[in-house]
């Protein structure tokens, strides 16, 4: 019995792990703009799709037409980022507004470039690291694109409104990704070991099963999650990002720049759904299908608390491991109790589960508490 | 409520544009709906099948000027896999070309669930081709529907056959445990009956373990697979639940060779994300299987040289694809069927249906139309919608689908009295009048 | 010109507190039901009556439901789609097992009286949990009665598929079978419950839902018992949500598996709430209007302008666009289609002359 269970803990666990990825982008929106972005999964969806494309054989024409904008992307946001950086230098040495005007010119360049380079290469496959590099620049592409055409024009509407908002861009995106993409099953090859490893086989008859690209995976999402939080507690803009999420108009009121700050959340938060897309593309294949996930990260923020880091990451462990321990062992006990028509009872358990813990912390695990005042 | 105004009397004008715009075509068209899927989770399955189906149509227009001079005319819909989007579609396009939709291919066993109800008021049949209701081969009961080639409960009981012969008979079988991993829906749901029905007679432990649309989180099912160690798993899978399957065995080292998918989950797109963990992988067959026959050098030579196919000419033999041209080739014949009877015009949904039941495609005719090798001779008739219960399996050898079995005959003497029981217990429930099919002519 | 309300007097406290206080109103909503009731059947075709218009009233009863909870009450719920469930699934059992109970008008009351008591059950966390917190712990009752349904095999009169059929649906000997008179017996239905619902959300216990949205500590203060008033909220929109279950189910599928209630369903009818407008029983009808049609409409375009394009790419437009109406709705007038139209009402009294 124990070996059963300990084996279920830890692929719950594994799986767990993942799902705190897919929450953190969540975690870090909430927390920097107070939007409820239901278009994670999209996003996740989205950049997947991207890399799978780029880096995968790419042999038909729709595609060549994305890989065009992917490429001019990348130089555009590249010599964009590199001007920004000139324009601020010459700022502050006392030169003119003018030079703005170079900046576009020399992103619009950038882009040409690109799609010259996109141009040039043909049908081939990128290699990995350019079509992550090309995909990180699109989301950054994205997150500017959100800010300005949307977030800018609902500053202070009320949640709900903005979720819908991040609702209608999910829509958007799953057919955009779809429409420059294609909508078949890509493969994103990381060269994840497919191979089950049995630990301990002298201990348990069987031993215990350990799925090695869970694991390799697992490691990454854990790495990810540390280095977002040196980057939240140790840089500069980290600092700036916590200040925006305690007190939006204090905040401003000290000089940083809140446009700024959002575009770098939803840059971040591209990227995080970069990493979630990489890591559940090598596993299950890119399909419409990954853009579901979002669903499974609910229950870890509600349990682990909108706007704690932490509570990502615990609560996707609890949940991951909750829910696969109640589908193995809960399940045929209600089976038989109740002569159900199977089991399937993971994807309300972790919600109940989260329920129930909330009954008694209404704010999460790690959630700010809340303070009510008349 | 002037909007809403404003969109009604809109949508109004729009039901008004749409019959203006049917009336205006062209006379000499049959007019063909196609309920496929491009798009959403069950795309990388519903794509290749629907290219099929347009190429097959588009290649009877080029090659031999539509149906005995009448043309087809096919318009697609996306339905998603949804059922209210199929129904909305089914409700579109029923009425287009001059004589409307001469036949409807749900494919999506809850879509055909709805348009059972709707087909008799309607007078158009419905074409499920190797899915939907399995009782609905009972034509005495199910007038309307047509689930040719084989229903799931034939599937079900093929590949028991299969899995009897390798052990060396039925009463091998005893004892043994067999897992049901199935897409939880009805079309999942369906095999359910006859596998039980099988299991009380060899005394095998059945057990079905249901998977979640879209089934990309299978884990726990298959560490429940792990630990309970059954002999066989059948696997009933649609979209990237198949090839998440496939690849979850491989990492809790269930041997694939154990493993048995429904025609539906035993194509290209459903083993090759899994790469090399799906090799040994077995699937039934809808009869057809993967390759290029005699059809194919028609489609590219009237269609692909021409830049005029819808897909790539080397993904043209793959498993759904190939089903694809099948189901428009049946439907084709029908109605070529049909106008033996009414004359070689486009015929209503009623006249089409006659040409269904009384379809025969002998041995020589499907020579003739390029798909020897791909299907055994069928006959339709009154009693037996089904047209032929054979099948084979396939195996994935890694890089291809591989024929491994003779052809097998679902055992009729455990289907039919399932299926009696079932029509009769649906006829009932709808109080339907049941046809005395020795009658008909 | 028109459109004023000059020599309209009131004299009695019952004309002032009337629904429709200004004589156009009045005449207008009128002729609307008339329109609906009298004119629609003149022309209307199958098409027009199955896609469009029964999906679109049994929709925005829906909406009005959830509307009372969360454009009303302010609790923000995803479960919708569970607890047409259960109207659905109740409707059917009532009319499957009690043959005597054989009458439309009492099959859908019991589905709404029996989600109004699950939706009493899962309201309860609403008492300490709100804002996202509780948005998202209202899934937990989407995913718990989608799965009920799904496998409690009694519930589905153990179906082998898990699909359910009704057939021979009648209310007081009426059979209602054909498209017309299905819609006709949905507008009815709606029409009162409208007026139901206007008459709730204008009374004292509109008010009290009103106080706890607008601040629930300070209502509490002030006398309103939350957990009475939350729970009353929780009940009467599940109410309504269950006989919009219960129709959807009957009238519009006839045949139909739980995936039908999922929580594409909930999302589509809050969609309904948002872009209607909150706290609007119009803004309900007009959300639903807005939902229903723009899919259908975006899928036809092309079509009808005689543009070909493949069945993918529309599919893929026929999202983006759908996405970029909802934001642009958004942006332009977060409080809704109904925001809209009082602010054309505003204009349309000064007409023509502004100033």
């Amino acid at each position: 019995m124990l070996g059963p269970f300990l084996e279920t803990l830890i692929g719950g666990l594994l799986t767990g792990v993942l799902y705190s990825l897919v929450a953190l982008g969540f975690v870090l929106i909430f927390k920097a703009s107070g939007v409820f972005n239901f278009a994670q999964g999209a996003m996740v969806l989205f950049a997947a799709l991207t890399i799978a494309r780029l880096a995968g054989a790419i042999d038909n024409k729709e595609v060549f037409l994305g890989q065009f904008v992917a490429a001019a992307a990348v130089l555009g946001v590249a010599l964009a980022l590199v001007g920004w950086y000139v324009w601020r230098e010459y700022m502050a040495r006392g030169g003119g507004g003018d030079e703005r005007r170079k900046v576009l010119l020399l992103s619009l360049l950038g882009a040409v470039a690109g799609g010259a380079a996109a141009y040039a290469y043909g049908k081939g496959a990128w290699p990995m690291w350019l079509a992550i590099a090309a995909t990180a620049a699109i989301m950054g592409l994205l997150a500017y694109a959100i800010e300005r055409l949307v977030l800018r024009h609902l500053v202070n509407q009320e949640g709900i409104i903005l979720f819908m908002a991040t609702l209608g861009i999910a829509y958007f995106l799953d057919g955009f990704g779809q429409t420059l993409w294609g909508s078949d099953i890509y493969k994103i090859n990381l060269g994840l070991p497919k191979d089950p490893i049995f630990l301990f086989e002298g201990v348990f008859p069987g031993g215990l099963l350990v799925d090695p690209g869970d694991l390799v995976a697992a490691v990454i999402a854990a790495v990810l999650v540390i280095v977002l939080a040196l980057f939240f507690q140790k840089t500069r803009i980290g600092r700036a990002l916590r200040a925006v999420a305690d007190d939006h108009a204090a905040a401003q009121s000290v000089g940083i720049p809140l446009n700024m700050i959002w575009l770098v959340v939803w840059t971040v938060s591209g990227l995080v759904a970069l990493a979630a897309g990489l890591i559940w593309g090598a596993k299950l294949g890119v399909q419409f299908s990954i853009s579901l996930i979002a669903l499974k990260a609910l229950p870890v923020l509600i349990l682990g608390g909108f706007t704690s880091v932490p509570g990502a990451i615990v609560g996707g462990l609890i949940i991951g491991a909750g829910e696969k321990l109640s589908e193995v062992f809960l399940a045929p006990i209600l089976v038989k109790q109740f002569d159900l028509a199977g089991g399937g009872i993971e994807n309300w358990f972790a919600y109940m589960l989260a329920l129930v813990f909330l009954l008694f912390r209404p704010q999460g695990l790690f959630g700010e508490r809340i303070i009510e005042r008349v | 409520m002037r909007l809403m105004k404003a969109a009604l009397l809109g949508a109004a004008v729009a039901a008004a544009g749409l019959t203006v715009a049917s009336g205006a075509q062209a006379q000499n068209e049959q007019f063909i709906p196609g309920l496929i899927y491009r798009t959403g989770a069950y795309a990388p399955n519903g794509i290749p099948f629907a290219n099929g189906v347009a190429d097959y149509y588009a290649l009877v227009n080029e090659r031999d000027g539509g149906i005995n001079g009448v043309k087809i005319l096919y318009e697609e819909c996306d339905t998603g896999y949804a059922t209210d989007r199929g129904v909305e579609c089914y409700e579109r396009l029923k009425g287009k070309g001059p004589t409307g939709a001469a036949y409807v291919n749900p494919l999506s066993t809850g879509i055909t669930f709805a348009l059972t109800e709707k087909a008799p008021v309607d007078k158009i049949p419905v074409i499920s081709m190797g899915y939907g209701r399995s009782e609905s081969r009972d034509g005495s009961v199910f007038q309307w529907n047509f689930p040719l080639l084989g229903t799931y409960w034939s599937a079900a009981d093929i590949i028991m056959q299969h899995i009897a012969l390798k052990e060396g008979g039925f009463e091998k079988l005893k004892g043994k445990k067999v897992v049901l991993v199935y897409h939880d829906s009805p079309y999942g749901k369906e095999p359910i009956a006859l596998l039980e029905q099988r299991a009380k007679m060899h005394g095998f432990e059945f057990t079905p373990m249901p998977v979640t649309h879209p089934g990309v989180e299978q884990k726990a099912t298959w560490l429940q697979i792990r630990q309970n160690r059954p002999d066989y798993v059948l696997l009933w899978g649609w979209g990237i639940m198949n090839s998440t399957s496939i690849k979850e065995a491989a990492a809790v080292g269930f041997p694939r060779d154990k493993m048995f998918g429904v025609w539906w989950s035993g194509a290209e797109p459903d083993v090759r994300p899994a790469e090399g963990g799906a090799k040994g992988y077995h699937a039934a067959m809808l009869q057809h299987g993967a390759g290029q026959f005699g059809v194919h050098a028609d489609l590219k030579k009237f269609l692909y040289d021409k830049g005029k196919g819808v897909a790539k000419y080397d993904e043209t033999g793959e498993v759904l694809y190939n089903r694809g041209l099948v189901n428009a080739m049946l439907g084709v014949e029908s109605i070529r069927t049909a106008q033996k009877k009414f004359g070689n015009k486009p015929l209503t949904g009623e006249q089409v249906r006659w040409g269904i039941e009384n379809l025969d495609l002998s041995a020589a005719r499907l020579k003739e139309l390029g798909f020897e090798g791909m299907l055994q001779p069928l006959k339709v008739s009154c009693q037996d919608h089904e047209g032929t219960r054979a099948g084979r399996v396939q195996q994935w050898d890694g890089a291809k689908w591989v024929v491994v079995s003779d052809w097998y005959q679902s055992d009729d003497k455990v289907l039919k009295p399932m299926v009696d029981a079932a029509a009769k217990k649906y006829a009932e429930e709808k109080k339907l009048p049941v046809r005395d099919c020795s009658k008909e002519s | 010109m028109l459109y004023r309300e000059a020599g309209q007097f009131k004299t009695t406290y019952g004309a002032d507190q009337q629904i429709f206080p200004i004589l156009q109103d009045r005449i207008f909503v009128l002729a609307v039901i008339a329109a609906a009731l009298l004119v629609v059947p003149l022309f209307a075709s199958q098409y027009l009556y199955t896609e469009i218009l029964i999906p679109f009233l049994i929709l925005s009863l829906a909406a009005i439901g959830l509307n009372i909870l969360v454009g009303y009450c302010g609790q923000v719920s995803l479960g919708t789609g569970g607890f047409m469930a259960v109207g659905a699934y109740a409707a059917y059992n009532l009319w499957l097992r009690v043959p005597e109970a054989n009458n439309l008008i009492v099959v859908f009351l019991f589905g709404g009286l029996m989600s109004a008591a699950v939706g009493i059950l899962f309201g309860i966390p609403s008492l300490r949990i709100k804002g996202f917190y509780l948005a998202v712990a209202t899934l937990a009752s989407q995913f718990f009665l989608d799965w009920l349904f799904a496998r409690v095999k009694w519930l589905t009169n153990y179906t082998p598929s898990g699909s359910v059929a009704v057939g021979d649906t009648s209310a007081f000997g009426w059979k209602i079978d054909t498209p017309m008179e299905r819609y006709l017996f949905i507008l009815a239905f709606v029409v009162v419950a409208t007026v139901v619902a206007k008459n709730l959300v204008r009374g004292h216990i509109g008010r009290s839902w009103m106080a706890i949205r607008d601040m629930d500590i300070a209502a509490e203060i002030i006398g309103f018992r939350p957990l009475r008033t939350k729970l009353t909220a929780f009940a009467v929109s599940s109410f309504f949500i269950g006989i919009a279950g219960a129709m959807w189910a009957f009238l519009r599928l006839g045949a139909w598996e739980p995936l039908a209630f999922d929580i594409n369903r909930s999302f589509q009818i809050l969609f309904m709430v948002i872009i209607g407008g909150l706290g609007s029983l119009l803004g309900s009808f007009l959300g639903a209007a807005f939902i229903v049609l723009t899919p259908i409409v975006l899928n036809q375009l092309p079509g009808w302008f005689g543009v070909k394009m493949s069945t993918a790419l529309l599919s893929h437009l026929e999202f983006m666009v759908f996405g970029a109406m909802i934001v642009f709705f958004l942006i332009v007038e977060p409080h809704g289609l109904a925001r809209l139209w009082a602010i054309a009402k505003e204009k349309l009294r000064l007409w023509p002359f502004p100033h």
